[in-house]
């Protein structure tokens, strides 16, 4: 690692100045990513900002039909959370089977969306669940928040407050993991709301990232069994494909845990 | 503490170092006024040096020097080695090509370092190293074993044509052609064994200092065997001569064989301590670790067996290549050819074998012995033959198998071995009542009915330990012995102190080894103390690697123990006024038969070193050492039964159970010996289902980490179900075959053998990834639609 300065952040504000001041900032937002980056001495900021530390940006509450997260939840206490768990059990399955014990106890959901790892699991929940984003300039929905491959809308001094998630009638999660990184080959986050709109969102597999499949979409609406997507074979020409699978593969992983995760939502 | 001998699953005397962070590893040590090396690796997989620029680096803040090859060949350091000479079939000798620990010519393969920095701190070091400049002119690469001796490889070393090393045979073509000729039913299999990383927990280490008053060097190292590093060092590498050269390998965290080796790394940390006038160390990063640790297996086989009406086997033929790599790493050469084609008659009578091996440079890290070397690869190839010649045939492949076992000792093969001792029944029988193979059936039906493809599969494994005699070795072109010594040094208050050559970088020898004097003089184990790895405390060891400490350093603590208690008997015998033959040892104690007369182990002792009364002539002291060479190889065997449950879907295999009936000859701890099992199955498994070292086209390493190297993990492998089933090795005193390997040489093929059958394919690689089990199966499934 090369040497490298560490802040820590009271407030957002007290964040923005101290990234602003610095020659080259990043915001430290768990670092589980960030840091084994920066051990192998392929990222090598002048400071890091950490910003977990933030009074404003922890917690889980429930506002109305949403469950509110702050941006530097931890995944274990997203996974522990009782609200969670009652009222989005998918995304509690999904915050408890990120990384190992240590990620979750250090990573944030903050960090996590902010950096768009193609492979990770929360922009499936956030797209899935057509969460918003609050962040320190402005509200986005998931699907304006996520751009493309480790890309988002976010500027390089904004910061993520808060994930506000609709309560959703069923949802869940399937993931197929990578053997070696136990990254998602295929992460699946189906949810269905009160008013019967359906959502699909596919994770680890697409080269832009968490992508919907309208067609699993519209076949759930009309009749939510995993029967209905069981046979749905995707088109493979925007997933990756690498040492540990093929596109091909990745598009029968995302049919697969699609099927799985509307069995596992009931 | 307690007294416990032979048989007691006695806790390991080590662990409470281990588990409280007191062990003491070579990054734990730290000289007065050390530096840091960090090393220049090459980009590129072929490249030709045009220049090397260390101005920048060199005026970096911290550093001490800046070291290339030039400077290492003009201070006569010399070329790394391989030890075992091996001859073509032709008589030529093999085609070694030189291998410089820093390359200031051509570089071979993506990782092999160039230049080495020393500074103040680790940070500095690698900083400077950033900015050393090597001007490369890249020329083209070759991955593949068979690719490489086509006409449009390039030619790697110029002393190897075809980038051929040797084309080695070993039996009788003749009667195999003629076994051939006349069989009822033959069975062909392309059989490819995966590349493997070995990634011990502690990756390699070195910490080197030389004292200029002395011109002494000391090493501490991670090394499976320190002695024969010194030896290395000393005469091939031209350091410093043996008595200036002290070889420390303190604890080490694990070897898998990868540790056997001098590396470039270990050696430039001698030499760069000298030149820069500091201490030295290093320590490989994970991904260094990856580049340039000698990797495992990487054969491509033809393999043909022959039957006869009967279903009986009356030949067996296989052709192999072997990838050694861009370098011939220390034992590279052995492990293709007689640890490999030598086991190739599996526990099977087969009168006629012919092996042919050709080995092969390719612009890829070194590869060398790992975990079984040559054996997993013999028993893999005889395995998958098996099982796949019973399906052919319409036998079970049980049935295939004992039809064909060696019943009659000793059993001399076609490759060599001559098998001491055995009863294969046994173990296949053990094994296959504790799987309930008989009731696979039904559970095959509750799968399906579960959506799952049940499978069950089959290997009986043979090995050979303890490697030797050493005139035999010397024979086939060891340039080594491979015997072992000890000494037993009793002090004059009774305690005990063992010296071994032996080297345990896991295997808790400080534990079984103090079984060894417990059982003998009855004494409490916190009484003995085992002492290794030291070259300025031991006397001289091979070290440890194939499964070698049981059969022949126990071996020789035993011939030592001989002699002490001779000794010591006579002093008893002499102290109590009895004859030497009534003395008993029991319970710490030196009795006389049938007498109340008795002499505590403490008090023999002591009247060794006060001398006082002993019987005429006898010199003082207790004290004998030994060296102990084996008369043959031991042989270790066992079936292991492997079933699984393919999910359809994904392809994706989970182990539901796994049997594994050994046969180790005397357990001296069976609690340590079935930690060594499941270390041996989870590698096997691991080989079978998950670890594949991948390079590209231009030889970049695509797993050179944990996120694309898929190490296996505990929730990959099921609880497993363990027996042993003991006969005697009749070539050592205390009847020991060996366990470190054999569950890494049997389990592979036991694994693909239930994925095969599960799947209804033959065509399967390991790793068994789900991706080609789901496309194979998808496959069947649309052929048998057909």
């Amino acid at each position: 690692m090369y040497e490298t300065n560490y802040h820590r952040a009271g407030s957002v504000a007290d964040a923005v100045r101290m990234l602003t001041e610095a020659e080259d900032g990043k915001f430290l937002a768990g670092g589980q990513t960030l840091l084994p980056t920066m051990k192998q001495r392929l990222a090598a900021p002048s400071d890091l900002v950490d910003i977990t530390k933030i009074p404003d940006m922890k917690g889980i509450r429930e506002e109305g039909n949403q469950i509110v997260i702050g941006a530097a939840t931890p995944h274990a206490e997203v996974a522990a959370s009782a609200l969670v768990k009652s009222r989005l059990p998918g995304l509690a399955t999904l915050a408890g089977g990120i990384g190992d014990p240590a990620v979750r106890h250090m990573g944030t959901i903050g960090g996590s969306i902010a950096n768009n790892d193609p492979a990770a699991d929360y922009p499936a929940a956030l797209v899935g669940l057509g969460a918003s984003v609050t962040t320190s300039k402005r509200t986005l929905a998931a699907e304006d928040f996520f751009i493309g491959m480790f890309d988002t809308a976010l500027d390089e001094d904004e910061i993520v407050i808060s994930v506000a998630f609709p309560a959703a009638e069923k949802s869940a999660y399937a993931k197929y993991p990578n053997p070696a990184s136990r990254y998602a080959m295929a992460g699946v986050f189906v949810a269905r709301h009160a008013d019967g709109s359906v959502r699909v969102a596919v994770t680890g597999a697409g080269q832009s990232g968490v992508f919907r499949v309208d067609g699993m979409e519209d076949a759930l609406a009309a009749n939510w069994s995993p029967e209905a997507v069981a046979e749905m074979s995707l088109d493979s020409s925007n997933m990756l494909h690498d040492v540990h699978g093929s596109a091909r593969y990745r598009a029968n992983l995302v049919t697969v845990m699609a099927k799985r995760a509307v069995a596992a939502a009931g | 503490m307690a007294v416990e001998g032979i048989g007691a699953r006695a806790l390991r005397k080590e662990d409470k170092r281990f588990l409280t962070g007191k062990g003491r590893y070579t990054d734990d040590m730290v000289a007065p006024g050390m530096g840091f090396a960090a090393f220049v690796r090459s980009p590129h997989a072929h490249a030709r040096i045009k220049g090397i620029d260390t101005s920048a680096a060199l005026a970096m803040p911290g550093v001490d020097a800046v070291l290339t090859g030039d400077q290492l060949v003009g201070d006569g350091i010399g070329n790394l080695i391989c030890g075992w000479m091996i001859h073509s079939k032709d008589g030529t000798p093999m085609k070694m090509g030189g291998w410089r620990a820093l390359e200031p010519e051509i570089v071979r393969y993506v990782g092999q370092a160039v230049a080495v920095v020393i500074a103040d701190t680790l940070g500095q070091a690698r900083d400077a190293a950033d900015v050393v400049v090597v001007d490369y002119e890249e020329l083209p690469a070759v991955i593949d074993a068979v690719a490489a001796m086509g006409p449009d490889a390039p030619q790697i070393h110029p002393e190897a044509e075809d980038n051929l090393i040797f084309d080695w045979e070993i039996g009788d073509d003749a009667a195999v052609n003629a076994a051939f000729e006349k069989a009822a039913h033959v069975t062909r299999l392309n059989i490819r064994n995966n590349r493997l990383a070995p990634n011990p927990m502690e990756p390699r280490a070195a910490l080197a200092d030389y004292d200029s008053a002395e011109e002494h060097y000391t090493l501490h190292t991670t090394s499976q065997n320190p002695h024969v590093a010194r030896l290395v060092l000393s005469a091939f590498y031209n350091v410093a001569p043996e008595h200036k050269l002290r070889v420390i390998a303190p604890d080490v965290g694990g070897g898998f064989g990868t540790k056997i080796y001098v590396y470039p790394e270990e050696m430039v940390c001698l030499w760069a301590s000298k030149r820069a006038g500091r201490p030295v160390k290093w320590v490989c990063d994970r991904t260094e670790a990856f580049l340039t640790d000698a990797h495992g297996r990487d054969h491509q086989s033809e393999a043909e067996l022959a039957l006869d009406a009967d279903k009986k086997i009356i030949g067996l033929r296989v052709k192999t290549v072997a990838n050694i790599g861009a370098y011939m790493s220390l034992f590279s050469s052995a492990v293709p050819t007689y640890l490999y084609a030598t086991l190739l008659s599996g526990q099977y009578d087969i009168p006629a074998i012919h092996a042919n091996v050709k080995a092969v440079y390719t612009n890829t890290t070194p590869v060398d012995a790992y975990r079984g070397a040559g054996r997993p690869e013999a028993t893999y190839l005889i395995e998958r033959l098996m099982e796949t010649a019973a399906r052919e045939v319409g036998l079970s492949p049980a049935e295939f198998r004992r039809r064909n076992f060696v019943r009659t000792f000793p059993h001399q093969t076609p490759v060599i071995m001559c098998y001491d001792a055995g009863d294969y029944d046994a173990t296949l029988d053990a094994a296959l009542k504790a799987a309930d193979y008989d009731g696979f059936a039904a559970r095959k039906a509750d799968a399906a009915a579960r959506g799952k493809l049940r499978g069950i599969g089959i290997s009986c494994y043979i090995e050979a330990c303890g490697i030797a005699p050493s005139a035999a070795v010397g024979s086939l072109g060891a340039g080594v012995g491979l015997w072992e010594s000890a000494e037993v040094r009793v002090n004059p208050i009774g305690t005990i102190e063992v010296l071994t050559g032996s080297h345990s970088h896991g295997q808790g020898h400080e534990t079984t080894f103090s079984q060894l004097v417990c059982e003998r003089f009855g004494l409490d184990t916190d009484s003995v103390a085992i002492v290794h790895g030291d070259t300025d405390k031991v006397q001289f060891g091979m070290g440890t690697y194939g499964s070698r400490s049981g059969a022949v350093g126990m071996s020789a603590v035993v011939k030592a123990l001989d002699k002490v208690e001779a000794k010591a008997k006579k002093i008893a015998a002499h102290l109590m006024e009895a004859s030497e033959g009534d003395i008993q040892i029991e319970g710490g104690e030196l009795k006389v038969a049938g007498t109340d007369k008795k002499l505590s182990f403490t008090e023999v002792a002591l009247a060794a070193y006060t001398a006082h009364n002993l019987p005429e002539g006898m010199e003082p002291g207790l004290k004998e050492g030994a060296f102990y060479d084996p008369t043959n190889f031991t042989f270790p065997a066992g079936t292991y039964v492997c079933e699984v449950e393919v999910d359809p879907e994904t392809g994706k295999t989970e182990i539901v159970n796994f049997v594994a009936a050994d046969d180790f000859g005397k357990v001296i701890n069976p609690m340590i010996v079935e930690g060594q099992v499941h270390g041996g199955l989870v590698q096997g498994i691991g080989q079978a289902l998950l670890e594949n070292v991948t390079y590209d086209d231009n030889g970049q390493l695509l797993t050179a980490s944990f996120m694309d190297y898929a190490m296996p993990r505990a929730d990959d492998v099921p609880f497993f179900n363990l027996s042993t089933h003991e006969t005697l090795c009749p070539g050592n005193p205390l009847g020991i075959k060996g366990c470190g390997e054999a569950g890494a040489i049997g389990s592979p093929p036991a694994v693909i053998n239930a994925i095969t059958d599960a799947i209804g394919s033959n065509d399967l690689t390991m790793p068994a990834k789900p991706e080609k089990v789901w496309a194979l199966y998808h496959s069947s499934m649309k052929e048998a639609a057909e």
